[in-house]
């Protein structure tokens, strides 16, 4: 009884309006923010397939049933069965524990572009937006030329000159992704640019980058998050595509596309060694599709 | 008006837009010729990236010294990298992108060879893509929030969600190996191969220009099941981008005038609202057509379409990258093009730009 008491009251504490002190109201935002993530089932769904994919990354050993990489040739080929659920492949190795290691690969890239692009997209973006003139030609010149090419095809084409590998796919990756979020940054800032905060921040003699990183940048980080998380299904998608042409995770790392592309040659036989990994595929890139949706909903209000 | 003095005299004002319009050209202009430097640059800098080494590429294992040294000179890697940067805009503007190492022939003419394939798939898709996403996203955005709207919403989460290339070969699994509805991949069956060439080098225009039906009916049953997968993407892209322009046009003061006047729905959303989104939609068209040449290198490799994608694919394969750097090239010019060509059409239908 105590204990509904305790929490009734911690509702009441984070959805009062007579906010006795900034972290309450900071809290309260949050809370709200939360209540109407969470009412969206397909977000919170999302949500959820995502979480699954990073605890399935993290604690990959204790969640795979077997080793990814162990080859036993008297259990090749084998449909999916209560020892090995999504079966086995062409290596007897067992379907169900690659497709969890390989959220690993797939956790991997999709952060590591993230983690690249995100500051490469503020700094050009929040750079060309403010200080305008020259320096915004060059730059969205730059990106145009960027922008002219179909991602995939860009992506080959670094790969194919870098060399196949993970590492190489990220960066080919990382390419190809960093002139939308610089395009919108820049966008963000242009918004911004002329606000009485920024002038007077300039009339109190603040640096440039001070500018950029105290005023600007937060400003634009609501949009950008939710571009990002939209971004993750298109990096995933795109390195799947790589895997699948033999440009991303070399073998015998498990890899979602390269294990559909591999499952190709006895799809009569074996569908499941196509099936599965596409589906995972195609799960992950919905979850942060709506993901992205609904953090939209709640951070970017002027898109809605 | 009160202001007549401030507004240029008829001649002046000729004048003026005259400037203007020269003005704006030569800025495209501009924009255009950056772009395509760009380009160059860009293909360049990542044809010098790739680690092995180019001579050892045209000699194999067996040379010496001296056999090595005029190679290398004749590939001009002596010369400082902004002569051989040149030396590359001159092939290129030359239509030399040199030698494939893979067919052993020249880059240019497989790419011509292969080139039609694509547009014609292509071509289609964006068919596909545009006569059923559009009309999808204007009915989901006049009858938002009903059961026709939550359906064009999972078609586009799914179309952006689905990995193009699994598609393509569950496809082939159930409408191929299992219910034998569609044929195995290829342009088209072995015993009508060859049977018409030319002019366009696209088969199903080909055939129906030679009136030989029969052919025609086997390019079209080989590009149904591919077209049919890239113009889904298009498709799912398109109603979700007309969704939310007829949505902005839908609340806009006019329509409510419309309906004040009784106007009948069809009218208001067809001949108001829809005239006004059409500007718009042309240029998501043709961005939609820019992605789907993303998915056109998957879907050709999946289902054994000979065109500019699978040539790409095969040459990655073979780290063959005079063939890569062409085929890439290519791509870009098409993007540009296309993009210049909406630019072009937006100014000439939209009045505001005018």
């Amino acid at each position: 009884m105590t204990m509904i008491h305790k929490n009734e009251g911690l509702r009441a504490w984070l959805l009062s309006e007579d906010f006795t002190s900034p972290r309450q109201a900071r809290a309260h935002k949050a809370y709200v923010s939360w209540l109407r993530f969470s009412s969206n089932p397909l977000a919170f769904g999302g949500l959820l397939v995502v979480l699954l994919l990073v605890l399935a990354a993290v604690f990959a050993p204790w969640v795979a049933t077997h080793d990814p990489l162990a080859q036993d040739f008297a259990l090749a080929l084998k449909p999916p069965s209560a020892e090995h659920w999504f079966g086995t492949d062409e290596l007897g190795r067992d379907v169900y524990s690659r497709l969890v290691y390989g959220a690993r690969t797939t956790l991997y890239i999709a952060i590591l572009v993230t983690v690249i692009v995100g500051p490469i997209g503020f700094v050009i973006g929040a750079a060309a937006g403010y200080l305008g003139g020259w320096v915004d030609t060059v730059l969205m010149r730059v990106t145009d030329i960027f922008l002219a090419f179909p991602s995939l095809v860009l992506a080959l084409a670094f790969s194919a000159a870098l060399g196949a590998g993970i590492e190489n796919a990220v960066i080919a990756i990382a390419l190809t992704i960093w002139p939308p979020v610089a395009r919108l940054v820049r966008a963000e800032t242009l918004t911004f640019r002329k606000a009485d905060f920024v002038v007077a921040a300039e009339l109190q003699g603040a640096s440039t980058p001070r500018i950029l990183f105290r005023y600007i940048v937060p400003l634009c980080a609501p949009s950008v998050i939710v571009r990002l998380t939209l971004n993750m299904a298109s990096i995933i998608l795109t390195a799947a595509g790589l895997g699948f042409l033999g440009l991303g995770a070399q073998p015998p790392m498990p890899e979602w596309g390269a294990m559909a592309a591999q499952g190709r040659q006895y799809l009569l036989d074996a569908w499941w060694l196509t099936a599965v990994p596409g589906l995972a595929i195609l799960l992950v890139s919905l979850a942060f599709n709506l993901l992205g949706d609904g953090l939209r909903d709640i951070l970017d209000p002027k898109h809605v | 008006m009160s202001d007549t003095d401030l507004s240029p005299t008829g001649h002046e004002a000729r004048w003026q837009g005259l400037t203007e319009a020269l003005r704006k050209v030569l800025t495209s202009v501009g924009v255009i010729l950056t772009t395509l430097i760009g380009l160059l640059v860009l293909t360049f800098v990542i044809g010098r990236m790739v680690p092995a080494d180019p001579v050892l590429a045209i000699l194999g294992d067996t040379f010496d010294q001296t056999a090595y040294d005029r190679v290398y000179q004749e590939l001009g890697l002596d010369q400082p990298l902004y002569a051989q940067f040149f030396h590359y805009v001159q092939n290129i503007l030359h239509l030399d992108f040199g030698q494939s190492n893979v067919t052993k022939s020249l880059v240019v003419d497989d790419l011509a060879r292969v080139f039609p394939a694509t547009v014609e798939l292509a071509v289609l898709a964006i068919c596909i893509g545009t006569l059923f996403g559009v009309p999808l996203g204007v009915i989901s955005a006049v009858r938002r929030g009903t059961w026709v709207d939550h359906l064009a919403r999972v078609v586009g989460l799914l179309g952006h969600s689905t990995p193009i290339f699994w598609l393509g070969t569950m496809v082939i699994l159930i409408f191929y190996a299992m219910l034998g509805w569609i044929p195995g991949g290829g342009r088209i069956d072995l015993y009508n191969d060859g049977l018409v060439e030319g002019p366009t080098g696209m088969l199903i225009l080909d055939a129906a220009l030679a009136r030989e039906w029969e052919v025609f009916r086997s390019a079209l049953h080989h590009i149904l099941a591919p077209a049919l997968l890239l113009g889904y993407a298009a498709m799912a892209y398109l109603s979700r981008m007309s969704r939310s322009f007829m949505l902005e046009q839908l609340g806009q003061e006019y329509i409510l005038t419309a309906r004040a006047k009784g106007l009948a729905q069809p009218a208001i959303v067809w001949k108001h609202a829809f005239r006004n989104i059409r500007v718009q939609l042309l240029t998501v068209i043709t961005l939609a057509f820019c992605g789907l040449l993303d998915g056109a290198v998957l879907i050709e490799t999946v289902f054994g379409w000979p065109g500019l994608g699978q040539y790409l694919t095969a040459a990655l394969f073979y780290a063959d990258m005079n063939a890569v750097l062409g085929a890439v090239l290519l791509i870009g010019l098409i993007s540009i093009l296309i993009n210049l060509l909406s630019d072009v059409v937006y100014r000439f239908v939209d009045p505001r730009t005018r």
